[in-house]
């Protein structure tokens, strides 16, 4: 268990980047055998901090104060003594498995690397102890996936390579800097429970980097939260959740997306599908029979009725997109799709664009989905611009500004370009976009997956404001049931592209009724005692 | 004035142009290279035989812009005046004065009067000699410069028209259109392009825009591959589909959302096009296939200078000209290409991470 000496200390250690203070007089220490969280929004200094002490920056990063390993001094090392720390002592996991393994070398070859880097092993000797290592972290048919190439593995599975490089040459220390955040909820659990068992066993001290504090709340001793790059609290994990110390925390802890819809007026469906399905056909081999096409939705019916949120949830790969691309019309698909009493999907060319008005998307990366070079006055218009091309420049102007101001964004942000907002300031503006063409229907892909718990409580509190104002019809798409839980009316959970569960929101999140609803709810850790809408408490 | 400009400019445009002045060759090329071009196209006030005003029997005449006959000024037959004639100027002489452009010969002037045999060698009068027929050498390079450039501008502007017309369709709509198109650009770029236009030659005098209409239908070739991979790229953008979902139809998309993101790649494309129309385009005159015979051409004036290797400055000439317009617009194709590139953009305007104070 934790021994008093710490591992790894940081005195007022401060990180600017071209003058600019990142990191301001952050002290910390971490014991052997402990994890500390780091937690914070983006842009914090989380990551910078850990990047700093371990000299990781581009060159026009500063990095003051004092940083020490066990005894080693950290600011005095010479860049050979940094190659044999880094990768020996230090292991490092990074957020992205997809793009942190080299796509051109087998696991074995990447892991034996980092062995004979450190260790000097090469051939049958790194072969041997690689194999070992795929079975420390839990891979399963280790002989086969050492000569396995990363494309072949799963997220999870490639994250547990990583550890296996990570925790390859017994490093005191383990930085493992969101290591989850890419991964599905319930992969995220077996991950870092096993990153705990590894700890335990090695007796390595963890600096665990993460903006999730349900995850720290479960995974973690002790936690230091940062706000703009200044420490506000550090302390045990159970005492800073029970009685945090700083407002920030509070407002952090407090930040769980709260309340419920406003009920739905009473209406026929807006829309309806009756066997809607997906499926991919896949490519012929030369001289093979073509393989049965990929189902990526399977036959299913639902429907929506006017100001209702019907929130879709599932993991990745689940079928989710698909389904919103289907219903927008933007894949192809077969079933019926029935649009407040008309056939859309036998609509086609212009009369299709012409009701595309009436239904519209706000999709998952609010960085992807603006165009860099267009001012936002230009991105939230465009569509009004061509549905309505008998409005004059100053109503358009106007009903811009209108729409800006609804959505909560600042009135002189219409003459600037995407890149000078923050995320949660974009997705408004794609929210701005899409409800300037006053549609009954928005289908909401993933909106609050790449924001901070904040902003994502900030925007639920958006939609639904303008869902009992207008009464539109959502279809939430998610797979964060903290954020569903507060948005929709009814779910509907999704395996592999077929309906595994569906029902009112409540019944389905506090009583479960299949195995997997129930793996999803308990990951996410719900937390049903503080809900307002349980009526228990 | 300026920061009005620049102010209108998207952000991303105002970062490339600070990264395309901070590569100091391509700027000062950049600026070279306009010079250059804008005397060449003022040719006809620097190198004519005609003199620009002249002032005769009290009467005012601009023999640049009228042609007037040669009874006006004394002489017997009612054609076109000749002002390089002994007796015209003699003429002009007695009656009054005449402002010569500083080179007093056009592209296609003989000099009748020279103190050498013809290719006559560098000296006051024809400052940098006259090819084999006589006429001035320093007066075609002009001419050629502007005739090349004025060619290879018409032929990068068509040829981008038309490939990103092409390559935008077949890489936005992609499935089958983009499978016909490309079987079908790929048998169209395997003719012969120079057999084709030397075969035509035989069939037609191929003047300035018969050269250019071949040329054109297939210089555009090249570009189709780098366009249709951008908007290839561009329509999975998750913007296109926003646009897409907002009902906007395909034209509009491809104008507003994926154009301007596949012009990156396409720009830095043709610099490298422009020095090419002008290469092919000395080439077919340097083999006669080319322009008209008398036309001011450089390709013309290397194969002078290939037949005449006792008149060593017919060569060097066209060497140094070609070459030196080439190293222009070579200098500015990389600083373009630098300031388009991503990377260098990044490198020039270090930032530190974004900061939020969130809505």
């Amino acid at each position: 268990m934790p021994d008093a000496s710490p591992l790894l200390r940081f005195d007022s250690l401060s990180v600017a980047f071209d003058g600019v203070t990142v990191v301001d007089n952050l002290s910390l220490a971490v014991r052997r055998g402990e994890t500390l969280a780091l937690v914070g929004e983006s842009g914090s200094g989380k990551s910078v901090s850990a990047l700093g002490a371990m000299s990781l920056l581009p060159p026009n990063a500063r990095v003051e104060g004092g940083r020490f390993l066990g005894d080693t001094d950290l600011a005095r090392l010479r860049p050979r003594e940094w190659q044999g720390l880094r990768g020996g002592r230090v292991g490092f996991i990074f957020q992205e498995p997809m793009t942190s393994l080299n796509p051109l070398h087998t696991v074995a070859k990447q892991i034996a690397e980092t062995l004979r880097l450190h260790q000097g092993l090469s051939g049958r000797d790194a072969r041997e102890r690689s194999r070992e290592l795929l079975g420390q972290v839990k891979l399963p048919r280790p002989d086969e996936l050492l000569d396995a190439w990363p494309h072949q593995l799963s997220g999870g599975q490639r994250q547990r390579v990583m550890i296996a490089m990570a925790i390859a040459n017994d490093p005191e220390l383990l930085i493992a800097d969101e290591p989850t955040t890419a991964l599905d909820v319930t992969v995220q659990q077996d991950i870092l429970a096993l990153l705990a068992e590894l700890r335990d066993r090695h007796g390595m001290g963890m600096l665990f980097i993460t903006h999730d504090l349900n995850l720290v709340r479960r995974h973690a001793d002790r936690v230091c939260v940062l706000y703009n790059g200044r420490a506000q609290e550090t302390g045990r994990v159970a005492d800073v959740f029970q009685t945090p110390q700083s407002s920030y925390t509070r407002t952090l802890l407090d930040a769980e997306p709260r309340g419920r819809p406003a009920p739905v007026p009473a209406g026929s469906p807006l829309l309806q599908t009756r066997g809607l399905a997906v499926s991919y056909a896949r490519p012929r081999r030369l001289l093979a029979k073509r393989p049965p096409a990929f189902e990526a939705l399977c036959p299913l019916d639902l429907s929506v009725a006017p100001g209702e949120t019907l929130g879709i949830v599932g993991e990745s790969g689940s079928g989710k997109t698909t389904l919103a691309h289907a219903l927008l019309r933007l894949t192809e698909s077969r079933g019926e799709i029935d649009f407040s009493g008309e056939r859309i999907d036998r609509l086609s060319g212009a009369a299709l664009r012409r009701r595309r008005r009436r239904f519209q998307v706000v999709f998952q990366d609010p960085y992807g989905s603006l165009s860099p070079r267009l001012p936002v006055s230009e991105i939230v218009s465009e569509g009004l611009k061509f549905h309505y091309p008998e409005l004059d420049t100053a109503e358009v102007e106007r009903r811009v500004v209108d729409t800006l101001r609804v959505v909560g964004l600042p009135e002189d942000c219409a003459a600037r370009y995407p890149h000078e907002f923050s995320g949660g300031q974009r997705q408004r503006i794609a929210v701005a976009r899409a409800i300037i063409l006053e549609p009954e229907l928005l289908v909401l892909d993933e909106p609050t997956s790449a924001l901070d718990r904040t902003v994502q409580k900030q925007l639920v509190e958006l939609l639904r404001e303008l869902q009992r104002l207008r009464g539109i019809s959502y279809l939430f798409i998610s797979h964060d049931l903290a954020v569903v839980r507060a948005m929709a009316h009814r779910v509907m959970v999704l395996k592999d592209g077929e309906v595994v569960e569906q029902g009112d929101c409540r019944a389905v999140l506090e009583e479960p009724r299949t195995d997997y609803t129930r793996r999803l709810v308990t990951a996410a850790g719900l937390s049903f005692q503080n809900s307002r809408f349980s009526g228990t408490d | 004035m300026d920061l009005a400009v620049t102010s209108r400019l998207s952000p991303i445009t105002r970062r490339r142009l600070a990264v395309f002045r901070g590569n100091r060759r391509a700027w000062v090329s950049l600026w070279v290279f306009l010079a250059l071009f804008a005397v060449s196209l003022a040719a006809e006030l620097i190198a004519n035989d005609k003199p620009l005003v002249m002032r005769y029997d009290g009467q005012w005449y601009v023999p640049l812009l009228v042609d007037y006959p040669e009874t006006e000024f004394g002489g017997f037959l009612p054609t076109g005046t000749d002002y390089h004639d002994p007796f015209i100027g003699e003429q002009l002489a007695e009656n009054g004065w005449a402002l010569w452009p500083p080179i007093p010969f056009s592209y296609q002037t003989l000099d009748m009067q020279m103190m050498h045999p013809s290719p006559a060698p560098p000296d006051g009068r024809h400052w940098l000699g006259t090819d084999d027929q006589g006429r001035d050498v320093l007066a075609r390079v002009i001419y050629g410069f502007r005739l090349s450039v004025a060619f290879a501008l018409v032929l990068t502007a068509g040829s981008l028209m038309l490939g990103v017309l092409i390559g935008g369709i077949q890489g936005y709509f992609g499935g089958k259109t983009d499978l016909i198109g490309q079987r079908l650009t790929e048998i169209w770029s395997g003719l012969p392009v120079l057999f084709l236009l030397i075969i035509l030659a035989s069939f037609v005098q191929p003047g300035f825009w018969w050269l250019l209409g071949i040329m054109l239908l297939f210089s555009w070739l090249g570009l189709v591959d780098v366009v249709r991979a951008e908007f290839l790229r561009a329509r999975n953008l998750e913007y296109v589909r926003a646009a897409k979902a907002m009902g906007l139809p395909p034209r509009l998309i491809m104008w507003r959302h994926v154009l301007p993101n596949a012009m990156v790649a396409t720009l830095t494309f043709v610099p490298f096009l422009f020095t090419g129309a002008i290469t092919t385009l000395t080439a077919l005159d340097f083999l006669g296939f080319g322009l008209p015979p008398g036309s001011p051409s450089l390709g013309e004036l290397v194969a002078q200078g290939k037949n005449n290797l006792h008149a060593p400055w017919l060569g060097i000439t066209a060497f140094v000209s070609l070459s030196l317009m080439l190293s222009l617009l070579v200098f500015i194709g990389e600083g373009l290409r630098d300031a388009f590139d991503p990377r260098h953009v990044q490198h020039g305007a270090a930032t530190p991470p974004r900061r939020q104070t969130d809505a």
